[in-house]
């Protein structure tokens, strides 16, 4: 059964230019899929268009069983709790505290109030040290976010999409601003998070290689559409050309 | 960028500096300001400050009046700025482009920040002076108006710099407005906002100087008066103290924005 199911999604910004055209994919759940292409291709709109932080034109989005598509306001909060997100930029708060924004990630299943007034209960604040501790960042808890390196950053926005418990975790461009150590813990972090505990991840990458190496499946994305899907095997030179418009070994792959 | 476009610029900076002498000189002759005039007397008028603006033993005698002013104008100034905060954190939020509600309530914040901030604090106190008459009010809500113009205008800027991708973060957790307002964008743009409002605590004690002597309170209008009746020596005095007062806040709040920044 599939966790995702994307049909005919179509987004245009004006009328004269669609940024996403008749896409079409279905995600298993416990996937790793990635979605490559060159910049511009509309993969950062295809990722927000799953939980509205981008509304879509036409189409339709299944998850979990829920058109997202027809969700009201709470319905909406509701999906967007059981999905993380992890982003290029890492987008924490950077003055507060590690576990702060780690511990953000559950205001999706609190009302106003709690959030506002910081009540989490004993299991959430010992869930968050339990993550942070996984992904080997806790002895970093109690210092500011600006105050770590991009590497860590971006653990701990992991720890802050994992802590919502999520089905799917959207990441767009997550190691875009890593060096290659870095990018190699994020990447097998991602891998483990599918593969041990299960929740399902859409990345958006521009490193071929490294989409070749993670994925389960890959989406290849130019000019908003879909243009190749399959697995890493079936990703040969022909197909990356037609996803790049150019030839391999024009391109930095890796 | 080429030889030809570096040649062009260099020009214009030539062109933009000629036009800019002309200016001074038309503005000088249209006036009949004479730039040699005007230095010479500066040596005269420092000799008069000398002679006459000299704090004496008898002044000291109305020292405990000052202050007491002093301090009423300080307090003021203070109260006005802070008040003026709370209400500029709310336009504010509104106003910038990251947290705004809608944009009807987003044009309308910034509509009142800059009309507030466009109209000088001196014009308000005297449009006020008329309905309020001379009081404390009258130069309190003066500089309230003024305030709340610049802050709001400070606060929209810190908010849309300070937390764009974190509210993107927390929208996509399934965060409320409130809870993102309250748990991301205020406590990142906090530091910021703090530093303008002591920035305006400045200002104001400053302004409500001015403002004092329009509204006939406070430390202006000790000024005003001395200076009527000829009592320079007073009046010095009277300066001295501001002087006084505004270094102290300033170190205070440079050492407060050290702490917090």
């Amino acid at each position: 059964m599939s966790l995702l199911r994307v049909e005919g999604l179509g987004k245009s910004y004006t009328a004269d230019k669609q940024i996403l055209k008749n896409i079409n994919f279905e995600i298993k759940a416990e996937e790793l899929v990635s979605i490559i292409g060159p910049s511009g291709a509309g993969k950062s709109t295809l990722l927000r268009c799953m939980n509205r932080m981008v509304e879509f034109s036409e189409g339709k989005i299944m998850f979990n069983n829920r058109d997202v598509g027809s969700l009201d306001k709470k319905e909406l909060r509701n999906v967007r709790a059981n999905i993380g997100m992890v982003f290029q930029h890492y987008n924490l708060v950077p003055r507060l505290t590690v576990i702060e924004n780690v511990l953000h990630g559950r205001f999706g299943y609190k009302t106003t109030l709690q959030g506002l007034l910081g009540r989490y209960t004993e299991a959430e604040k010992e869930r968050a040290f339990y993550l942070l501790e996984k992904l080997g960042i806790h002895e970093h808890a109690y210092k500011r976010c600006d105050q770590l390196s991009g590497g860590q950053q971006q653990r701990v926005g992991i720890c802050r999409a994992l802590i919502q418990e999520p089905k799917l975790i959207l990441c767009d461009e997550p190691i875009a601003s890593l060096d290659p150590n870095s990018s190699k813990i994020i990447m097998d972090l991602l891998k483990s998070i599918s593969t041990e505990m299960g929740i399902t991840c859409l990345v958006n990458l521009h490193q071929v290689d490294v989409a070749k190496h993670y994925s389960d499946r890959i989406i290849g994305l130019n000019k908003g559409e879909i243009v190749f899907t399959g697995t890493s095997h079936e990703l040969n030179e022909e197909q990356i050309n037609k996803i790049y418009g150019t030839k391999t070994e024009d391109l930095i792959t890796a | 960028m080429n030889e030809k476009k570096m040649r062009k610029n260099r020009w214009q900076t030539v062109i933009f500096l000629l036009i800019i002498i002309v200016l001074t000189y038309l503005s000088a002759a249209i006036t009949s300001f004479n730039f040699v005039d005007g230095l010479a007397t500066i040596p005269k008028a420092i000799g008069w400050m000398f002679s006459n603006l000299m704090v004496t033993q008898e002044t000291l005698d109305k020292l405990p009046t000052i202050l007491e002013k002093l301090a009423e104008t300080t307090f003021m100034s203070i109260a006005a700025t802070t008040i003026a905060a709370v209400v500029s954190l709310f336009l504010g939020v509104l106003g910038s482009k990251v947290t705004k509600v809608n944009n009807f309530l987003s044009v309308f914040a910034r509509f009142i920040a800059s009309v507030s901030r466009n109209i000088p604090v001196v014009a308000w106190a005297l449009v006020l002076l008329i309905s309020f008459g001379q009081n404390s009010v009258t130069g309190f809500l003066a500089l309230f108006v003024g305030t709340v113009g610049f802050l709001t205008r400070a606060f929209i800027e810190s908010i849309d710099e300070a937390s764009q991708s974190s509210v993107e973060a927390l929208i996509a957790t399934g965060s409320t407005y409130f809870q993102i307002v309250g748990k991301a964008v205020i406590p990142q743009s906090l530091p910021q906002m703090i530093s303008w409002v002591l920035f305006m605590v400045e200002t104001n004690i400053r302004n409500a100087t001015l403002v004092g002597i329009l509204t006939g309170t406070g430390i202006g209008y000790t000024f005003d008066m001395y200076y009527k009746m000829l009592n320079y020596n007073a009046v010095a005095l009277v300066t001295l103290c501001i002087v006084i007062i505004v270094i102290v806040v300033d170190l205070i709040s440079n050492y407060v924005r050290k702490v917090i920044l």
